[in-house]
């Protein structure tokens, strides 16, 4: 039975390279990055463990194993949708013993190219220790352990969290939370170097050179690696250090924690899954409210106004839109840590255009996220203008107040205040070309993003060439048109003149406004004539 | 990005080589002039997408004031040839007249005039039912009096009252098909097309819609309705058209079409497929 999940799992993978050439050449390219990551790093540790100090390795595979065992029980939670393709619930007709059910799944979890790789991984690197037999027998030993804790833990995780899961409120808070964690990675990176080189740096001086900051570094790491030994998360990873340092009372008691890990994820997953197939989700029923008619109520009944009220209203509402408006506040902090680096404030300074530009920029393919829900439009006739303006009032209304509140405050962190005007002129230019050519583009160029109620974090297969296509011939686009206010704004700057800083904000309002004007013109005219043909575009994605 | 082999609702099936009328020549045959009275005149549609030719010169005149039914297998070109006369799709050759006006020369003024239920396309439903239906008759352009009148008619009409404030996103596949149905007739259309209207309804909302379309047709208006199921069509339409590969294989009253049968026999005669074996020996209650 296991060894037929094995095959049904092969098949599925087997049949997605039928799918389409690109598709293929995208799993192609994934396994070989992947075995080139493992290759590297499965050479890296033996490397060390041989010529080097095996204790080193036996830090390193623990904190490895760590953050691996994170990854397996994270990511499914927060990527959701990611494989479903052996969804339990597909199985709940056929009468499988549950027993049976579940450890094909587990194994068939690991037929994918993260779940190959970790195996591949895990193996691989227990060969830092292959001049000490007994301790490698050990380390593999571990290493199996390690991979089922991955596999029968993240899911044990997805399936006690499955109805949590697969609530809407939650999917879209969710979403949410990780567009800020991935955005936030970046600087937390750079914030944690450069506590780490503040906290070492004085001794480090001392000691001459950066050879001494791993040598500084290791015993913190080696203190981690000795508490996380001891969690659920890292005990498996650390029976061949454990082995190695002869600690054998070290090795019996980490080799229980793995092993009751290991037990009470089937025994949570067993329950879990019983539960689930014996009471199948089923919608809660109550659903989301909205009292009332919200925007729709407060603007003038007009088709512009109509397409107005629904954008802002999906703005607020839709994750793919609400996760872009949560990750604007982060683009200061953001530059703010990749500018403290070099120690000048010029990335900073330059977020307020910035995030003018790229408010514009995000409703460039807005039909591709009305998706078919867009053939409203189509029956009811709406025209052009009023479909483009409908879809620019909102950015309209929201985006100067944005704007100015970034260039405020990054003039304010930078102590800057003598660049206000130009910042403000420059970020007011950048918000009405990049909208206004938004407008017209959108008109012409669609292409597939997540669809509605996907998480904005999947981008759908096979599109990458499209999207990329697409926002290369948008950006340069507004950078060509927008070369006249960068022209009068650096001017501004250079110059430092308050005269030129008023100027660049007249420059940015009526050149903007005015490019704004015709773009929208431009893309109402393709709209009417090419009506059907979105609808079908649309209409075609995977 | 789009190709034009990707698919719209169901019409791939490859063309049966051997339909009567030849679709070979079909497409370059003289056709008769349209009907100027007719609700929905069409002629001479053809689509074909990549190798797939899902509709075949389809000729067809639905009466003013009538209660008209499209049926068809699956994969007839049926959603395509609604799609084309809508003006959801532009047809290859051929064209579509709604009361006179030739919809794909002035689009606007012919649409104005048509309601249009789509079959497989989303709706807003980040709205609630209340805001879509405000929205759809806000995209007609119509006044803030008759639109919150209407929107609160069309609620009530279709049981949707206690709902009206909940997101479209979550409601059932019946009440979804409920909303969507209110959208397409809030701007008082002449002329109703509606793609599979009874899909996932419940029985009781379907019977109460078909009284809302038979009030609708008894004062004038004209209805379009495709649906697989023969006995529907017969006991509610008044005509029906019988597509099968893209192409019309009879129209007409139903009287006129069924003659002395049953629709569902006739149907089966027209398109054929129908298997008369012991069916599967094995598969027996014991």
């Amino acid at each position: 039975m296991v060894a037929r999940f094995l095959t049904l799992k092969l098949t599925l993978m087997g049949n997605t390279f039928r799918r389409s050439v690109w598709q293929t050449i995208g799993m192609i390219v994934a396994v070989l990055y992947a075995l080139g990551t493992v290759g590297m790093l499965v050479a890296a540790m033996v490397f060390v463990g041989v010529a080097g100090d095996p204790a080193w390795a036996a830090v390193a595979i623990t904190l490895g194993g760590v953050l691996t065992v994170v990854g397996w029980w994270l990511i499914p939670i927060f990527a959701f949708g990611v494989d479903a393709t052996l969804d339990p619930h597909r199985f709940s007709t056929f009468a499988i013993p549950r027993r049976t059910l579940l450890a094909g799944l587990a194994v068939a979890g690991l037929v994918s190219v993260p779940g190959i790789a970790t195996v591949l991984l895990a193996l691989g690197v227990s060969f830092a220790w292959v001049l000490e037999p007994g301790v490698l027998l050990v380390s593999l030993a571990g290493a199996v352990l390690g991979i089922a804790t991955c596999v029968l833990g993240s899911r044990a995780l997805t399936t006690l969290l499955a109805p949590v899961l697969e609530s809407r409120r939650y999917r879209e808070v969710v979403t949410i939370v990780a567009l800020v964690l991935v955005v936030m990675i970046g600087p937390f990176v750079g914030w944690l170097a450069n506590g780490v080189q503040i906290s070492v740096g004085p001794e480090a001086t001392d000691g001459g050179g950066a050879a001494s900051t791993g040598t500084q570094l290791l015993p913190l790491f080696e203190q981690v690696a000795s508490v996380a030994g001891w969690t659920p998360f890292g005990a498996a990873w650390s029976l061949g250090g454990a082995a190695h340092a002869g600690d054998w009372a070290g090795l019996a008691g980490r080799l229980a924690v793995a092993l009751a890990t290991i037990g009470l994820a089937w025994l949570v997953w067993d329950r879990a899954l019983a539960r689930s197939l014996e009471r199948p989700p089923v919608g809660d029923g109550s659903g989301g409210k909205a009292k009332g008619l919200g925007p729709f109520g407060r603007v003038p009944f007009s088709p512009t106004w109509a397409v107005a009220a629904r954008t802002a209203t999906y703005w607020l509402r839709d994750p793919r839109y609400s996760g872009s408006i949560a990750i604007i506040p982060l683009l200061p902090v953001i530059m703010y840590f990749a500018g403290q680096s070099t120690g000048s404030f010029f990335m900073l300074l330059a977020t307020g255009p910035f995030v003018g530009w790229i408010l514009g920029f995000s409703i460039s393919n807005d039909i591709g996220y009305d998706n078919t829900a867009f053939a409203l439009h189509v029956s009811s006739g709406v025209d052009g203008r009023a479909d483009r303006w409908g879809r620019a009032i909102p950015m309209l209304a929201m985006g100067p107040l944005v704007s100015a509140a970034t260039v405020v405050a990054s003039v304010w962190v930078a102590d800057s205040w003598h660049l206000t005007m130009p910042l403000l002129g420059l970020a007011i230019g950048a918000l009405l070309v990049s909208t206004g050519v938004s407008c017209a583009v959108s008109a012409r160029l669609v292409y597939p993003v997540a669809k509605p109620g996907e998480s904005p974090l999947k981008s759908p297969q096979g599109a990458a060439m499209a999207t990329f296509v697409s926002q290369g011939i948008g950006f340069a686009i507004t950078l060509g048109l927008s070369l006249p206010v960068f022209a009068v704004g650096i001017t501004a700057i250079a110059l430092g003149s308050v005269l030129w800083g008023a100027l660049t904000v007249v420059v940015g309002a009526l050149y903007g406004g005015l490019i704004l004007v015709l773009a929208v013109r431009f893309g109402a005219r393709v709209y009417d004539k090419r009506l059907p043909e979105l609808l079908q575009q649309v209409q075609s994605f995977p | 990005m789009s190709d034009g082999t990707a698919t719209f609702g169901v019409m791939t099936t490859p063309v049966d080589p051997s339909p009567p009328g030849s679709p070979g020549t079909q497409g370059t045959q003289e056709q008769p002039p349209h009907d100027p009275s007719a609700a929905l005149s069409v002629r001479g549609l053809w689509k074909r997408f990549g190798q797939k030719i899902a509709v075949s010169g389809v000729n067809l005149d639905v009466p003013a004031g009538s209660f008209y039914g499209l049926v068809g297998p699956n994969g007839a070109g049926k959603t395509t040839m609604l799609s084309m006369a809508t003006g959801l799709l532009r047809p290859d050759f051929g064209t579509s007249w709604v009361h006179g006006v030739d919809l794909w020369a002035r689009p606007d003024e012919a649409k104005a005039t048509l309601g249009v239920l789509p079959d497989g396309v989303r709706l807003f439903d980040r709205l609630t039912g209340r805001q879509l239906l405000t929205y759809a008759g806000m995209l007609r352009g119509m006044d803030r009096a008759t639109v919150v009148d209407r929107t609160n008619d069309l609620l009530q009409a279709f049981d949707l009252v206690a709902d009206a404030e909940t997101f479209v996103v979550d409601y059932s596949a019946g009440m979804t098909k409920k909303i969507a149905l209110g959208s397409a007739m809030i701007h008082a259309p002449r002329t109703l097309v509606l793609d599979e209207p009874f899909e996932a309804v419940d029985p009781v909302s379907a019977a109460n819609i078909r009284d809302i379309l038979k009030s609708y047709v008894a004062g004038g208006g004209t209805v379009i309705v495709s649906s697989h199921v023969m006995d529907l069509v017969q006991r509610m339409c008044d005509h029906v058209a019988v597509m099968a590969a893209g192409q019309v294989l009879a129209a007409g009253t139903v009287d006129e079409v069924r003659g002395e049968q049953s629709l569902e026999d006739r149907f089966v005669d027209l398109v054929g497929g129908r298997q008369h074996s012991e069916g599967l020996s094995w598969l027996r209650g014991s």
